[in-house]
């Protein structure tokens, strides 16, 4: 991406990352189509910055998350990791990787296993890391444990004993106990009460502040996302239909998927106006050609049908796909 | 809109001072402790709260759905259009549920049967209490699913759950509760499981639906978004009682209840950015554990020695706007 002011380092790239699951039927399981799960994906994620991606559920974001921390091989495309091309690594270069890139998942009830202890589950990761001395790594878990606001008590029980919060907690506290510079956060507080949600997410924060982490943030909660990220990434049937620093999004967003999904969000602060989202026709996410959101575009036109949008540059970091964009009557669309 | 219920006359639904515990392994969770709402016509009264503060099971008890044992109504009065919900037999009890009042609860999946088609569990509904004839039954039905915006319903009516959205489900369940033309609709976090595009159709669709049939509607939500959205009269529960209750004005505007407080407070916007959230500290008390005298003690910011014995009263701010926080309200006379 073009430049205006100093970049920090490129901590993760995608380029044009592309996954399609097959659609099979019949006895023999032919293929008969694919389900663009992830078509041509890019996006930069800054050291030490957050980046959100947000996007209904079915656009392909957990597909994203999957294929960086390579639970999935990508079909087309590159993911670079500090300047490496994970595609390319050997099994042994899978190992270090593995440490550096950590997930924290949205159920801290299923993400945490039942028979393991709080401190077991942390320990297994310090083990991993190469700290062989049994002193070293109670010390080690003990610091962990507090960086998350646990107490050390809690590293002999049982994940049943504890919230939801508590749980999430224990799971930051599992995926920072390799020391990974990147988390990908799948929903980390969609399952939480918005009391404890906001402990987490200032957590989050401070860890970041301490560590020096960068983050993805998947989410489909756009207030969360803007309190939180750096740029954001708006996500729609498997492509990138915008991105820009979450100021710009908020505040002048091009792209009418990132409209109406702004507009259908209720804040107490706003009157609430949903004329936008309600304009929306309702049909099948069918395969077809043209821009991925015609159907559900308040201003399709023909031209929309017919080619592939390109993501084009509005703004200095702010891209869009939609061809509209190029008119001059930008702010009338 | 911004008018408190008093105005509107006898409320469609009162609840008094109810209490619903639950007993199991020897202690007793006090899920519900004494709480008092009231629905008026026409009117959307939301109930928000966190996960465990009682307020599903405060809707359950309106229709007498609370499983005895565990749970039990150990005290208080239900009235609904005049007659106390709480002494009707069986028989009386299910002529209402359904007919007069009709729910729609979180998860369209799970309350939704599998093996039989939307036609089947629509027409059952409406069957139990209207006798039609198959073609007028099937005309009415089609009807209903076109009333909650579900394209071509004719053929909608074959299909399976599955084969639906999860926004058309929601639908579905909501044209079944609409079909026997209820007074009361209480609708149990509808749009928790929805995308944000799909939950702001379902709440046009509410809002809609609401102005055409003039039904009042008892929503329940812990989202305070979509409470501010649709709500003429919002209670704050916690842990089994009612901590304050307002307008959205009131309630958004000028919180008076240090829990209502610290929830819009820790609410992430995007104009919050760089500012640290503010949290409620500790969690949400366990019903079986409640702490004595306010139960918000442990956690609030304003504590005195008194919120540790007292239960705190309701305090009054003027036009139906009331909080269960003496401390606040003293302060306020001091300053204003």
């Amino acid at each position: 991406m073009e430049t205006t002011h100093k970049h920090n380092a490129i901590i993760l790239r995608l380029e044009k990352v592309k996954k399609y699951f097959p659609i099979r039927r019949g006895f023999f399981q032919h293929t008969v189509g694919w389900v663009k799960a992830v078509d041509g994906v890019s996006f930069d994620i800054e050291q030490g910055k957050t980046m959100g991606l947000v996007g209904e559920s079915g656009c392909g974001k957990s597909t994203v998350a999957r294929l960086i921390l390579k639970l999935l091989e990508t079909d087309d495309g590159n993911i670079i990791f500090k300047g490496r091309n994970i595609g390319r690594f050997s099994e042994k270069e899978m190992k270090p990787f593995r440490k550096e890139v950590q997930i924290i998942f949205q159920d801290p009830f299923g993400s945490l296993n039942p028979r393991m202890t709080v401190g077991q589950c942390i320990e297994e990761g310090i083990r991993i890391l190469g700290v062989k001395r049994a002193s070293a790594r109670k010390e080690r878990l003990e610091n962990l444990l507090n960086m998350v606001g646990m107490s050390y008590d809690s590293a002999d029980r049982y994940p049943h004993e504890f919230s939801g919060g508590q749980r999430q907690r224990i799971g930051i506290a599992r995926a920072l106990s390799v020391e990974p510079s990147l988390i990908v956060c799948d929903e980390p507080v969609s399952a939480l009460d918005v009391s404890i949600q906001a402990q987490i997410i200032n957590l989050l924060k401070d860890l970041q502040d301490q560590l020096g982490l960068s983050y993805l943030f998947i989410s489909h909660d756009l207030n969360i996302v803007g309190y939180l990220c750096d740029t954001i990434s708006v996500m729609y049937n498997g492509s990138i239909m915008e991105s820009a620093s979450s100021e710009d999004i908020f505040n002048h967003p091009y792209h009418p998927y990132t409209k109406s999904l702004l507009s259908a969000v209720p804040d107490p602060n706003k009157k609430w106006d949903v004329t936008l989202s309600l304009e929306q026709r309702y049909e099948s996410d069918a395969v077809y050609d043209g821009c991925k959101h015609q159907k559900k575009c308040p201003w399709v036109e023909k031209q929309c049908r017919k080619n592939p949008i390109d993501f084009v540059q509005v703004e200095a970091n702010h891209f869009v796909r939609c061809w509209k964009t190029k008119k001059s009557d930008l702010k009338v669309i | 809109m911004d008018k408190r219920p008093k105005s509107h006359g006898t409320p469609l639904l009162r609840v008094e001072n109810l209490k619903v515990y639950f007993q199991g392994d020897g202690k007793r969770a006090r899920a519900v402790d004494g709480i008092s709402y009231e629905v008026h016509q026409k009117q959307t009264v939301c109930i928000v709260g966190e996960s465990g503060c009682g307020k599903t099971v405060s809707a359950l008890s309106i229709l007498g759905l609370i499983p005895s044992p565990p749970g039990e109504i150990v005290s208080g009065k239900i009235f609904f259009s005049g007659q106390d919900l709480l002494k009707l037999d069986e028989k009386t009890m299910q002529n209402i549920r359904g007919n007069q009042i009709a729910m729609v609860f979180q998860e369209p999946l799970t309350s939704l049967n599998p093996v039989f088609t939307i036609g089947d569990q629509l027409g059952e509904a409406v069957s139990t209490h209207k006798s039609m004839g198959a073609e007028s039954l099937k005309r009415y039905m089609i009807q209903l699913l076109s009333d909650v915006g579900i394209p071509s319903p004719e053929q909608r009516l074959n299909d399976y759950p599955h084969q639906l959205s999860g926004g058309q489900r929601q639908r579905v369940m909501i044209a079944m509760a609409l079909s026997c033309d209820p007074d009361l609709m209480i609708a149990d976090e509808p749009t928790t499981a929805l995308d944000v595009t799909v939950q702001a159709q379902i709440l046009e669709l509410l809002r809609s639906i609401q102005q055409k049939r003039s039904m009042a509607i008892l929503y329940i939500s812990h989202d305070l978004g979509v409470v501010s959205a649709i709500a003429h009269w919002i209670y704050v529960m916690y842990a089994g009682i009612m901590a304050e209750q307002g307008n959205s004005d009131q309630i958004f505007r000028s919180p008076r209840h240090p829990y209502t407080q610290g929830l819009l407070a820790s609410l992430p916007s995007l104009s919050k950015r760089g500012k640290r959230l503010y949290s409620i500290p500790g969690s949400v008390p366990n019903p079986a554990y409640k702490p004595t005298g306010c139960p918000f003690h442990p956690r609030c910011p304003h504590t005195i020695s008194t919120c540790r014995k007292e239960y705190p009263n309701m305090c009054d701010y003027g036009h139906g706007h009331m909080a269960r926080c003496p401390v606040l309200y003293e302060k306020r006379e001091h300053t204003e």
